[in-house]
């Protein structure tokens, strides 16, 4: 081995290790425990029943569906709230405005995610500032819950997840040479086939790229959905931590997390097929 | 009155207190190739852009056969600009890239490939079609930015610079391809570069702008051979050039002592001058008769050959005068380059009219 060879590994070392004991590790052990059948106290079997429990449960499908759902939805409201902010900061906005700009997107990820979501809380809630104002307008006669609900959820999401569909917008559109939109416009695009035909196909890989990470966070949240959606959250992190937590049986548990690394790697790979692009192309820029 | 495709008048665009274009005009027949030739910052690029529809003048008015665009957004102005980095579409393949505006028209699909495969086969690219962008070389790049563009049968092709990220030796072949190309479509172009020699090669008209203006407007024989201003003479082709004082002004002779002390005989002025007024000259240095004199009253310039330059065809001489001063002539393409060696003696033999003069 050349010395080259053996700086690379050392600089390697810290990433592989990484991966391998915070990912790779995890995901066997979870692997083994999930394929773990209780036939009696301490005695185990292998097989799938686990993953049997899960297909014939009349719960656990709906919420899995219901999370990738609504993952979906939390990507799309982003993407399409995200987008023109993007491309404002990138194309239209210049010098302090933009740094300024960018910096209060930026700004909520100064306080953890729990004082993001208490300050929705606040806001949502029945004695919250929503109600309240609403009361105070005349246009509704009593309190109003805005909390425990879908909707809330959803907003909670698309905030938490804003930073991360925008700043590889940002950084795909601001490579996008003035020139091509001019061009468009040269050849008798309007705003909209500019925007359709060279701005979006331009910036493809940014788009799936956030989206990739959006739609992952998103189905991965734990904290959000319990405390915006309350009972209703329904959501698939709640079940695992559920059968982790409460019921002690780490062996669904374990099932569970692999059926969703399963779910959201099939649909990434959907949305990148459907998308034409490839991961490398996506995440590799 | 006369057919023209495209006539400005007084235009002027200002960057707050700057000028980038300062009162400008002309006109251009259909079909011609009008070339504006001038310095990086001159505002060529602003002016084009004007065109476009991309900036709108602070004064003056554009009319395309006859009718005033100043009103008309770009994307329905009756022309086209070819980038000066081409700005062709990289998620597009070279099919799909000149379809773009077809279909913005709304043609029907059977009429686009119709004419998309025609003007591939005019620019000599058949079979480019389904290439993607960044497969193509860099002058196959040129020939489709222009297909893209001529596709749409513009009025005018306005052309930033196109040549200007291609390598000398494409360059070169462009210049003649381009020139054909337009022969071909008919289409009046407007050409901007800051190479002269793009410019003379490839233009029925050529304007020469500096600093916002239009210095001269003609053929590229008159701005090579009848500079109208100092700033011309010294940038249109290569030149020696000179200072001095007029000493005498006679008819059709101006007597001119430089600087430097040399005593010549110049040409008539371009400009009023009177005895005593500063003056700068300008000599090409294929005018200059290497160890020949003139006939008549030449200029008879003794000096040393100091260097030899040795360019094929264009090879040149640089000679010192006993005034210091150091001329480039060029060399002859005769048997008496021969003797013409570092150290050799020389004599330059410079007719008056070779000397153009411009009051400073
Ligand atoms: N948007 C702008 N704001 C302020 N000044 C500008 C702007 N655009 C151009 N200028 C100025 O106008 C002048 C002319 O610019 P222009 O781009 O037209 O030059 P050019 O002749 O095309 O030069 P080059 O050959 O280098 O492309 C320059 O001094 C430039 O700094
Ligand atoms: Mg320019």
């Amino acid at each position: 081995m050349t010395a080259s060879r053996l700086t690379l590994w050392l600089l390697f070392a810290p990433f592989l290790a990484w991966v391998l004991l915070l990912v790779v590790i995890p995901h066997i052990d979870l692997l083994i425990l999930s394929l773990r059948e209780k036939v009696a106290p301490r005695v185990y079997e292998t097989g799938f029943r686990n993953y049997a429990d899960f297909i014939t449960s009349s719960v656990y499908p709906w919420t899995l569906f219901r999370t990738v759902a609504f993952s979906l939805v939390t990507t799309a409201v982003t993407f399409v709230i995200g987008f023109p902010v993007a491309f404002y900061i990138a194309k239209v906005a210049r010098g302090r405005r933009r740094a300024a700009l960018f910096l209060l997107c930026l700004l909520p990820f100064w306080v953890s995610e729990i004082v993001r979501v208490f300050g929705w809380m606040m806001i949502l809630r029945e004695t919250g500032l929503l109600s309240g104002f609403l009361q105070w307008a005349h246009v509704t006669s009593g309190p109003v819950e805005f909390l425990y609900n879908d909707a809330a959820i959803m907003i909670g999401l698309v905030y938490t997840s804003m930073l991360f569909m925008i700043v590889p917008l940002i950084s795909t559109i601001d490579g996008l040479d003035d020139a091509l939109i001019e061009a468009g416009y040269d050849l008798g695009g309007n705003g909209v086939t500019v925007m359709t035909r060279i701005v979006i196909p331009y910036a493809m890989p940014g788009i799936m790229a956030g989206s990739i990470v959006v739609f992952m966070l998103s189905l991965g949240n734990y904290l959000t959905p319990t405390l915006l959606g309350g009972k209703n959250g329904q959501w698939f992190t709640a079940q695992i931590y559920n059968q982790f937590i409460t019921r002690f049986n780490w062996e669904l548990g374990s099932a569970f997390g692999f059926i969703l690394l399963i779910t959201s790697t099939l649909v990434v790979w959907l949305l990148l097929r459907l998308s034409g692009q490839s991961l490398s192309n996506t995440l590799g820029r | 009155m006369p057919d023209f495709d495209l006539d400005c008048r007084n235009l002027v665009k200002r960057f707050g207190t700057f000028t980038a274009v300062d009162d400008v005009s002309f006109s251009i027949p259909r079909g011609a190739f009008f070339s504006i030739l001038g310095p990086s910052g001159c505002g060529k690029t602003t002016l084009l852009r004007m065109l476009a529809g991309f900036a709108a003048p602070d004064q003056g008015d554009i009319l395309i056969k006859g009718a005033s665009v100043l009103r008309v957004p770009p994307n329905k102005r009756p022309v086209n600009l070819v980038f000066q980095h081409l700005a062709l579409f990289p998620m597009m393949s070279v099919t799909e890239n000149i379809a773009y505006g077809l279909k913005r028209r709304g043609q029907r699909r059977a009429e686009i490939t119709r004419a998309v495969g025609e003007v591939l086969e005019r620019v000599g690219l058949p079979d480019a079609g389904p290439k993607r962008i960044d497969q193509l070389s860099g002058g196959q790049k040129q020939r489709i930015a222009i297909a893209r563009a001529m596709v749409l049968d513009p009025a005018v092709l306005l052309l930033d610079e196109p040549l200007g990220a291609l390598d000398l030796k494409l360059r070169e072949h462009m210049k003649i391809e381009l020139k054909q190309l337009q022969a071909e479509f008919g289409t009046t172009f407007v050409y901007i570069t800051h190479d002269q020699s793009e410019a003379l090669v490839m233009s029925d008209t050529v304007a020469v702008m500096n600093a916002g203006r239009f210095e001269q407007v003609g053929t590229p024989e008159e701005l090579y051979y009848r500079p109208a201003t100092a700033f011309v003479a010294g940038f249109v082709g290569d030149a020696n050039r000179l200072q001095g004082r007029v000493k005498a002004v006679g008819d059709g002779r101006t007597a001119v002592t430089t600087e430097s002390g040399l005593e010549l005989i110049a040409g008539p002025p371009s400009g009023p001058v009177r005895t005593g007024t500063a003056v700068e000259l300008f000599l090409r240095p294929e005018a200059i008769a290497c160890g020949g004199a003139p006939d008549g009253a030449g200029n008879r310039l003794k000096a040393r050959v100091e260097d030899v330059l040795f360019n094929g065809a264009q090879s040149r001489i640089l000679a010192r005068l006993p005034s210091g001063d150091s001329i480039e002539a060029l060399l002859p393409q005769t048997g008496a380059a021969a003797s013409l060696k570092r150290g050799a003696p020389v004599t330059l033999g410079v007719a008056p009219e070779a000397l153009v003069l411009f009051p400073k």
